[in-house]
């Protein structure tokens, strides 16, 4: 009882002195591991689509045949990369699956989505709307108040990503599987064929990389080292940013 | 006092990873009982390779059938990889027309037996069109026909102990499957292709489709099936030719 009381007693001024952390342990965590295996998800996946950088659209397509993109890319067959980059791609998903489902699941106990994901009513106005996106097409850095919170853009954006396109990753790559699909035939032919489903999974990959670029150069713009060290250590330079 | 927090640290951690380890080979050994484990389960990238198949294996435990076609869906492009095997031995057969052509299956079978074309061919066969990709990336629709492997595993009496189909082919190839994916309906050992004789370049006289998985593991030109508890004892041990160019021996994808 003693020790509790104590404990409790250096609790308080240290919870003042510190502000809560800008990023949840489980947030920075699994953010980190997210990008180990979305790198190597996006190499794997580039050794594997060289060995036929063709896309098609429906159930088949082969070489000889019509094609729905011819991408400008070599066709890689003479090098052994495709094999190795298919162990790596799959066990890439699986850490990047389970760190998804602890995010997801963290997140909703949390209130994570709620409270810094989910746009308020009250920013869902035009106006709000026209002034958030007018300061990002003026490259305007956020303010130190507006800083410590997602705007709606990137709230946006965010829910997107986390949302709409890892699962629709998973889900069309797990379309592709001839085994999968022999349980569940659906989640191939909503797609309209085995092809199709490919042709998304490139599809959601660019935009998740496209999604990746602007967010390095965002992270950039509002300070790179202030940002990344809140998501390595949760806090921002108390001193400079908050005084 | 922090030395002594370091080395209470240090032997917990020991002990974490220790039973971490443990659990990992406990986890492996009982997968591996019940038939979870893949043969190339081992290395860098093992637990996904064993997460994959072990999961796969669970979801289809009821059988379930690959996706068959109409008959307006079969392509017109049937692209192959690889060229039929140069070796004297197989080139004298498809001279001949593959009447001295016999298919060996031995291993952990009550009645190790030799089937001649003819003999195959007179055997209760089965059509399906099915969706058949290639690891590369492409893809074709085609009518496969022929005995189900399952008809000549029965035929040669597969004792209990068996765990693997391994096939072995005229171009060195060789592969194997888990006795589910053998006994499966779909399991075919095919003599046609969209309504003719097996095309020499889709592996005459005689290959295995295994719609579950990808094209790779429907391996061509056979020359014999043995059916065995191991797959320790061939090649690398892998399982298949495939995981020793770096290919997964597991092929559902």
């Amino acid at each position: 009882m003693a020790e509790a009381a104590y404990v409790r007693g250096l609790a308080i001024p240290q919870r003042e002195a510190r502000p809560a952390p800008r990023h949840s342990p489980v947030v920075r965590i699994t953010h980190w591991i997210t990008v180990a295996s979305f790198f190597c998800l996006v190499i794997s996946g580039v050794a594997i689509l060289l060995a036929h950088p063709r896309l098609y659209w429906g159930e088949t397509g082969a070489r000889g045949g019509p094609s729905l993109i011819d991408l400008p890319l070599p066709f890689v067959l003479d090098v052994p990369i495709r094999g190795p980059g298919r162990y790596l791609h799959f066990l890439s998903a699986w850490i990047s699956l389970f760190t998804g489902l602890i995010y997801v699941v963290s997140g909703l106990f949390t209130s994570h989505f709620r409270r810094h994901l989910l746009p308020a009513r009250s920013d869902l106005s035009w106006k709000q709307i026209r002034h958030v996106i007018l300061n990002h097409l003026r490259f305007k850095r956020p303010s130190k108040e507006e800083a410590l919170t997602y705007n709606l853009l990137q709230r946006f954006t965010y829910l997107l990503v986390i949302f709409v396109l890892f699962p629709l990753m998973f889900w069309t790559g797990l379309a592709m599987s001839p085994a999968v699909t022999s349980v569940f035939p659906a989640i191939v032919t909503v797609f309209g064929g085995q092809q199709s489903a490919r042709t998304i999974h490139f599809f959601a990959a660019c935009f998740l990389i496209l999604f990746l670029v602007i967010h390095i150069v965002m992270v950039c713009l509002a300070g790179f080292t202030a940002r990344v060290r809140a998501m390595i250590t949760g806090r921002i330079a108390a001193t400079k940013e908050r005084i | 006092m922090s030395e002594f927090i370091t080395r209470r640290k240090l032997i917990t951690t020991g002990l974490a990873a220790a039973a971490g380890l443990a659990g990992l080979d406990g986890a492996a050994r009982i997968a591996d009982r019940y038939g979870f484990l893949a043969p190339d389960h081992s290395g860098l990238f093992g637990a996904g390779e064993a997460l994959t198949y072990g999961t796969q294996r669970i979801l289809m435990a009821h059988h379930s059938l690959a996706r068959e076609f109409n008959r307006s869906e079969i392509s017109k492009i049937t692209p192959v990889n690889g060229e039929p095997p140069k070796t004297d031995s197989y080139q004298r057969l498809l001279a001949g027309g593959f009447a001295d052509w016999r298919l060996k299956v031995d291993g952990l079978v009550a009645r190790p037996s030799t089937f001649s074309l003819a003999e195959l061919k007179r055997l209760p066969s089965r059509s399906q069109i099915t969706h058949q990709a290639c690891e590369e990336g492409w893809s074709f629709i085609a009518e496969w026909s022929g005995v189900p492997l399952s008809y000549v595993l029965n035929l040669v009496g597969v004792r209990p102990k068996a765990k693997w189909v391994v096939f072995f082919a005229f171009d060195d190839a060789w592969d194997s499957i888990d006795m589910p994916e053998a006994f499966h309906p779909q399991t075919l050992l095919v003599l046609g292709m969209n309504g003719q004789e097996l095309p020499t370049r889709h592996g005459a006289p005689l290959r295995v489709r295994v719609p579950r998985q990808l094209g790779q593991k429907s391996k061509k030109y056979l020359s014999s099936i043995t059916v065995t508890d191991t797959v320790k004892n061939i090649g690398k041990g892998w399982g298949a030719i495939d995981p020793e160019e770096g290919y997964s021996w597991y092929m559902g994808i």
